[in-house]
């Protein structure tokens, strides 16, 4: 049973088979623990860990399929990915401590990705948030965002709103019983992703 | 104040349905005791020592009578007779049962209350002065938009997990009564060289384990803007705070590391992006909201009652009252009256189900209907006539809520301490009580004036010790209970963080070593100056060279 939910064309959501077959490196020898990417370097350290270039030139990547595919594993072996991420076979993971600007970097068009997705480690990392965000309305990218990891269904009518749709529900819990969260609220307070704050929604005078 | 509308009703009974499907989940296993705290949390409900504690929102704390007779209602039934108002202007019921939680929420829900975002990593109940709309110096009524925040800040999708909480306060008058500066976001209102309300943001204060006072990020804000503006605090604050060590998790501590300019930098940037678009705030909105604050419909009285400045001259024990906890009102021939919640010997800011009764039905009769709770943990009754304080005074009094302490040593603000909560290092409320007893002196409070002493049970400093002209905190020792004190703290415009005068002491000393502070004050105060304004001019030296000289004598190894 497939614990993907997709919103379809309509918005209303459905669990689907999953098309995408996610890349993972293998474990690190021993652990490293690198400075935070992004722009605030000089103080923080977050404990991260980043892929040594041991895993990176280790990872297995499936000769065939849809692959989604780390990037920081992109990053370094994006030679060999160029005839499939043209045949729109390469989707990219973007791991929470990760920056939205690294992977413009790297496509400067994010619509030619037909899917990006957002890895959260833990689910009380609300990083997740502003990149779904970030993502759909500055950087404009239209096609699936999805969120990935420690997916649960308490967060899911908020990844919905900050511009998420679709949403792989953690393996062991039930994404059947976690579709219901999508409609918690009917007519929330603010403007979100795709949304304006409820007084220019609707007449409240 | 804000009456809901079926939008608001709504969200707060899906509110109820969807916390009782999590707590049914917890119950049933089905969510881990991990999984469970931030959902509980952000519904006000903490574990504690002895039993779930509930934390009910007050938003800027405006409560109507019905409402309190709900909360009267509700410590009756589900908890053991009593509430106690937080020094964020909440009600705390300290005896819920997890069980029992939902069914509490509901009832909340049917006089349009919550405990919604009061706890947890997201923007949490903000917070003003308790004499907003009436006070004398007031330029700007902020509550409108501190209800237009309110609504945004609830359940937003992008701030629902942040690196730790984060609270704003609102304040548009002269004498800064809500602590701005000691808050992750302060909004400062007042009016502009074109008449026009604007807002001066603050940023980055806190207290806790790390006190720290806010930056000024930008000195002219447009009302309009105040939601994008804050988002983009927020924003920059959610992706690059700290989420790897909790004590360094607060935006303070991001602001600091950045400095101000660098911060500000980023933010301005991010505004960029939003600044106009859809979350700026219209002008029909803001007349939506700011219809259910305009003022009371006031009668036109004298300046003056007779009566009762026949009864002030009469009656010493009135007259005491009225001097400690009568305010001026902007109105003529009406007062704002503080009803103590500080009774000598007894836990700072805890109110019975009976008492509530009372103000209740004091508020009916003589305050419009409504009152207000205050970050110093007593109730205000907003609008009373000067021709009904006599009367509001016998009643209050009857309740024993007329302790005319309000301002002065006793009227202390005190966390739950190591009695309730299980964070604390050291016992609160006892250390409270014991000065209070050792203060019952009416004459006595009042020849020392007005001083603030603030006591927290550890160094999150939910009493807010660091900004009490005297703090008090409590300490673990090898295991045993200490207390560090400090002096020189002061809260409103010019804030400023207590200084600590030295090694700690041990409980049943602390009310001498107060009665100390107090004796240097007596000895070199100018006339009639406050008790911080000696500290500031003296500096800590006397103070600390009196408490410990006499204990260093005392001491014999
Ligand atoms: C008994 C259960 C309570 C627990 C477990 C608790 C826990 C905490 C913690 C951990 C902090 C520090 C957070 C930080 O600095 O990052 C904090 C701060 C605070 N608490 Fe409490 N608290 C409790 C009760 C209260 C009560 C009853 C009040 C009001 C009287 C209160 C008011 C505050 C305030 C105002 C702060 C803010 C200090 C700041 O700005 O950093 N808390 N609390
Ligand atoms: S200051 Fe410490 S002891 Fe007091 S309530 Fe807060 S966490 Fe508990």
């Amino acid at each position: 049973m497939s614990n993907l939910i997709r919103l379809n064309a309509d918005g209303v959501a459905e669990i689907v088979e999953d098309q995408w077959l996610r890349v993972i490196p293998p474990a690190a020898a021993e652990e490293t623990v690198r400075k935070q990417a992004g722009k605030v370097v000089m103080f923080k350290l977050t404990g991260e860990t980043a892929y040594t270039p041991e895993q990176i030139a280790n990872t297995v990547i499936p000769a065939t399929g849809n692959i989604l595919v780390p990037l920081p594993v992109w990053q370094v072996r994006k030679d060999e990915l160029q005839a499939r991420l043209a045949a729109g076979e390469v989707g990219i993971i973007l791991a929470t401590h990760e920056s939205v600007e690294a992977l413009q970097a790297e496509f400067p068009d994010l619509n030619a990705l037909p899917l990006i997705a957002v890895f959260v480690e833990r689910f009380a990392d609300g990083r997740i948030f502003t990149l779904g965000n970030w993502l759909r309305t500055r950087f404009g990218y239209k096609n699936e965002l999805r969120a990935i990891g420690d997916v649960l269904r308490d967060q899911l009518f908020f990844h919905k709103r900050s511009g998420f749709n679709s949403f792989l529900v953690r393996a062991d819990r039930s994404a059947q019983e976690a579709i219901a969260s999508l409609n918690d609220f009917s007519q929330p307070y603010q403007g979100a992703v795709n949304d304006v704050p409820v007084w220019r929604r609707v007449n409240r005078t | 104040m804000y009456k809901y509308d079926p939008i608001d009703q709504q969200i707060v009974n899906e509110r109820v349905a969807q916390y009782r499907d999590q707590v049914r989940r917890y119950i049933t296993g089905e969510l881990s005791e991990d999984e469970f705290r931030p959902l509980r949390l952000q519904n006000g409900l903490y574990i504690q020592r002895h039993a779930p504690m509930l934390r009910i929102a007050v938003p800027y704390g405006l409560l109507a009578s019905r409402q309190l007779r709900k909360l009267a209602e509700i410590t009756k039934k589900y908890d053991r007779g009593y509430g106690h108002f937080s020094t964020r202007q909440n009600m705390q019921l300290n005896w819920p049962k997890l069980e029992d939680t939902p069914d509490i929420l509901a009832e909340l829900a049917t006089v349009q209350m919550h405990s919604i975002q009061t706890s947890g990593n997201c923007i949490r109940n903000i917070t003003t002065d308790q004499f907003a709309g009436i006070a004398p110096d007031e330029i700007i009524d902020p509550r409108a938009i501190a209800e237009i925040m309110r609504q945004w800040s609830t359940f937003h999708p992008e701030f629902a997990l942040l690196p730790r909480k984060f609270k704003i306060a609102v304040s548009g008058t002269e004498k800064d009564r809500a602590i701005v500066q000691a808050h992750d976001i302060g909004l400062e209102f007042y009016k502009d060289d074109q008449g026009q309300m604007a807002i001066k943001v603050w940023v980055g204060g806190g207290l806790g384990r790390t006190p720290i006072l806010g930056s000024v990020i930008r000195e002219h804000l447009e009302w309009q803007h105040v939601l994008s503006y804050c988002e983009a605090i927020i924003r920059v604050y959610n992706i690059h705070g700290r989420r790897d060590n909790i004590f360094k998790a607060r935006i303070k501590i991001l602001v600091k590391a950045l400095g101000i300019e660098e911060f500000k930098r980023q933010v301005e940037e991010e505004w960029a992006h939003t600044k106009n678009g859809p979350l700026t705030i219209t002008q029909t909105e803001l007349d939506r909201v700011a219809q259910y604050f305009e003022p009371m419909p006031y009668e036109t009285l004298p300046a003056h009652d007779a009566s009762f400045d026949a009864a002030v001259a009469s009656n010493p024990a009135f007259a005491a009252w009225v001097k400690r906890c009568v305010h001026g009102h902007r109105v003529p021939g009406y007062r704002a009256v503080t009803l103590s919640l500080k009774p000598h010997g007894k836990a700072p800011g805890d109110i019975t189900s009976e008492q509530m009764h009372v103000v209740a039905d004091l508020a009916d009769a003589y305050s419009f209907g409504e009152l207000r709770s205050s970050h110093e943990q007593n109730v205000i009754l907003a609008d009373v006539k000067l021709s009904d304080l006599y009367a509001v005074w016998e009643k209050a009094r009857a309740a024993g809520l007329a302790t005319p302490n309000i301002g002065l040593l006793t009227d202390i603000i005190c966390c739950p301490g190591g009695d309730f909560c299980s964070l604390a290092n050291a016992k609160s409320i006892p250390i409270a009580e014991a000065i209070q007893i050792q203060f019952d002196d009416l004459d006595y409070l009042y020849e020392i004036g007005e001083i603030e002493l603030n006591i927290s049970g550890c160094m999150n400093a939910c009493g807010h010790h660091h900004v009490g002209h005297i703090g008090i905190l409590g300490v673990d020792k090898d295991g045993s209970e200490w207390y560090q004190v400090t002096i020189g703290g002061k809260q409103g415009k010019d804030a400023s963080i207590g200084t600590v005068i030295g090694p700690s002491f041990s409980a049943e000393e602390m009310p001498s070593v107060v009665q100390k502070l107090i004796e240097v004050f007596i000895r070199e105060r100018y006339a009639d100056e406050r008790f911080i304004d000696t500290v500031r001019r003296l500096g800590v030296a006397p103070f600390k060279a009196h408490v410990y000289a006499e204990q260093k004598q005392g001491a014999v190894a």
